[in-house]
C-alpha cells in the first residue's frame, strides 16, 4: 500500500487544523471502532464558506482527506460545496489506496453534516 | 537515523551467515541428490546444517524437515499430521492469537470437515492451559499453540499444554517461530511433537524454514515430487538458504543468553522511558510474560498508522497493530482476543527489538515519540472531548 506524494504533503503539513470557536456548522462523523472520527467546523457567511477547520482521528488518508477538503470548500457557495463528492475528494488527491477509498467517504460525510447543521440551525 | 524497530516481522541477516552462504551460490552449486563431488559438497553443508539446527532445538538432526518459512512448516505440521493419521480423529484445537498460517489451515480444514475448537485467552494474551484441558474430546487430533505471539509478544504455557497433550496422547504442534532466539528452551522438555521454525526471524535468510518431527509421528507430504526431505518435503534443497540458516542457529545457540538480557534491557528502557514522557498509553500485555524484544503500546486518543507514519518521517521503523497497513480493515485479532478497547486497538503499534539496536535508537526515540504523539492527540477530536471533559 502506497499513498500519492499528495496525501503524504497533506497528511504531514494538514492545512487547516483545529476547531472554530461558535461555528456556523459543525459535522462529526465515524466512531473510535472504526478507527475514523472526523470533526469538520465552518463558518458561513451570504451562504458561502468562508471558514473551515477540522480535528480527525485517523490513519494518514483520514487526514490527508479531511485536510483536503477544509482547502476545497474554502470560498465555495453552500450549494457548490454540497457538489463535493469523494470522488473529486480522492481525485484532488491523486488517488487513494483502494483499502483506503472509505476515508474520503467519511470527509464527504463530515462536510455533508457541516452544512445540515448550518440549515438546521438558521432554519429556526 | 535509520532506526529498525521491526525484528517481529523480519530480522537483518547477520555478516557471518551471510558470507557463509555466498560459495553455495557461486562455488559449491551442486544439486544435494548428486553423487559428483559437487552434490557431496552440497549434502555434506546440508547435513552440517540439519545438526546446527538439531543443537539449538535439543533434538536429533534425523527429527527435521527444511522448508520454506514458517508458513510452510505449520502447513505441513497441520495438515501433514492430520492427512497422515486418519484414524487418530477429526478435532483440533488451537488458539485465538495463532498467527494465520495456523489459523487459516485450520479453518480451511473446519471446510473439509473437520471439527476446530478455537480457545480464547486471558486480556494478557496468554491461554489458559485449562481452558485446553476442557476442549479435549475422544476424537481430538491435534493440539496447536504458538510459543510466543508474534504482535505482543505474550509467552504460552507450553509446557503445561504438552504435559495435557501427552496425558491425553494428543499431538502437539507448536510454532515456535517468534521463540527460537528469544527464549531458551529444549524441544523434548516441553513436549513438542511438531515444531515449527523460520530463518528469517533469527538473522538468517528469508523463505527457510523446519519443521520438527518427533521420531515416530507420522506427516504426509503435502506436494508430491522426488525423495527429498524423507519424502515428506520433495524439492531440490535451498542449499545456501539451508546453509545460512544452519548458521543463525549456530549464532543464536552460542550468544542467546547474552542477547536476551542486552535486548530485553534496551526494551525495558524503553517502555519505561515512553511511560514516563507519554500519559494514556497502554502495554499490551504484562512485561514479565513477553518476549524480551516486544513491546506493543497502545496510545489513546490516536490511530496507529498516522503514528507509523510520522515515526517513519523521522527514521524510526516500526509497524502497527491496527489493521490499517496490514491490508486488511479488521483490527488485529490478537488485540481483539485480548478485549483491547477498540480505540486503543486503533492507536496500538509494536516496537520489536533485536541484537542489532542501539542504546542511542532508544534515546533518540523516546525524544522523538512524545512530541508526535501530542501532535496527533492536538489534532484528534477524541482529546479534545477528554481535555473539555477535564479528564
Amino acid at each position: 500500500m502506497e499513498y500519492s506524494k499528495k496525501v503524504m504533503e497533506h497528511f504531514e503539513n494538514p492545512r487547516n487544523v483545529g476547531e472554530i470557536k461558535n461555528p456556523d456548522g459543525v459535522g462529526r462523523v465515524g466512531n473510535p471502532a472504526c478507527g475514523d472520527v472526523m470533526k469538520l467546523y465552518i463558518r458561513v457567511k451570504d451562504d458561502r464558506i468562508i471558514e473551515a477547520k477540522f480535528k480527525t482521528f485517523g490513519c494518514g488518508a483520514a487526514i490527508a482527506t479531511s485536510s483536503i477538503i477544509t482547502e476545497m470548500v474554502k470560498g465555495k457557495t453552500l450549494e457548490d460545496a454540497l457538489k463535493i463528492t469523494k470522488k473529486t475528494v480522492v481525485e484532488a488527491l491523486d488517488g487513494l489506496p483502494p483499502i483506503k477509498m472509505h476515508c474520503s467517504v467519511l470527509a464527504e460525510d463530515a462536510l455533508k453534516s457541516a452544512i445540515e447543521d448550518y440549515y438546521k440551525k438558521n432554519s429556526q | 537515523m535509520n532506526i529498525y524497530f521491526d525484528n517481529n516481522a523480519t530480522t537483518k541477516v547477520d555478516s557471518e551467515v551471510l558470507e557463509e552462504m555466498l560459495p553455495y551460490y557461486s562455488k559449491f552449486y551442486g544439486n544435494p541428490s548428486s553423487v559428483h563431488d559437487f552434490g557431496r559438497k552440497a549434502r555434506f553443508a546440508v547435513n552440517k546444517a540439519r545438526s546446527q539446527v538439531a543443537k539449538l532445538l535439543g533434538i536429533q538432526p534425523e527429527e527435521l524437515i527444511f522448508t520454506s518459512g514458517g508458513t510452510e512448516s505449520n502447513n505441513l505440521a497441520i495438515k501433514g499430521y492430520l492427512f497422515a493419521n486418519p484414524k487418530a480423529g477429526r478435532h483440533i484445537i488451537t488458539s485465538e492469537i495463532e498467527h494465520h498460517a495456523v489459523l487459516n489451515p485450520c479453518k480451511e480444514l473446519k471446510k473439509q470437515g473437520y471439527d476446530l475448537t478455537v480457545v480464547s485467552i486471558n486480556k494478557e494474551g496468554v491461554v489458559n492451559p485449562e481452558e485446553i484441558r476442557k476442549a479435549i474430546r475422544g476424537d481430538t487430533a491435534l493440539i496447536s499453540i504458538m510459543y510466543a505471539n508474534n504482535e505482543v509478544g505474550s509467552i504460552q504455557p507450553i509446557s503445561e499444554i504438552g504435559n495435557i497433550a501427552k496425558e491425553h496422547n494428543i499431538c502437539f504442534h507448536v510454532d515456535a517461530v517468534q521463540a527460537v532466539g528469544k527464549i531458551s528452551f529444549k524441544t523434548k522438555e516441553i513436549k513438542a511433537d511438531l515444531l515449527s521454525l523460520s530463518g528469517h526471524k533469527i538473522n538468517g535468510p528469508k523463505g527457510t524454514g523446519v519443521l520438527y518431527i518427533r521420531k515416530g509421528i507420522k506427516v504426509k507430504s503435502l506436494q508430491q515430487g522426488g525423495h527429498h526431505e524423507r519424502n515428506i518435503r520433495p524439492g531440490t534443497e535451498n542449499v545456501p538458504g539451508i546453509v545460512g540458516l544452519g548458521k543463525a542457529c549456530e549464532i543464536a545457540k552460542k550468544t542467546l543468553n547474552e542477547e536476551v538480557i542486552y535486548v530485553s534491557n534496551l526494551r525495558n528502557k524503553l517502555y519505561l522511558g515512553i511511560r514516563e514522557r507519554i500519559s494514556d498509553i497502554k502495554l499490551n500485555g504484562c512485561l514479565e510474560g513477553i518476549l524480551p524484544n516486544t513491546l506493543n503500546i497502545s496510545f489513546a486518543y490516536i490511530e496507529g498508522e498516522s503514528l507509523l507514519l510520522k515515526l517513519n518521517k523521522k527514521g524510526i521503523n516500526c509497524s502497527t497493530g491496527s489493521a490499517c497497513t496490514s491490508g486488511s480493515l479488521k483490527a488485529s485479532h490478537v488485540l481483539r482476543a485480548m478485549k483491547v478497547p477498540s480505540h486503543m486497538i486503533q492507536g496500538s503499534i509494536r516496537f520489536s527489538l533485536g541484537k542489532y539496536n542501539k542504546e542511542e535508537e532508544i534515546e533518540y526515540t523516546l525524544k522523538i515519540l512524545p512530541g508526535i504523539v501530542q501532535q496527533l492527540r492536538e489534532m484528534s477530536p477524541l482529546y479534545e472531548g477528554i481535555k473539555e471533559d477535564g479528564i
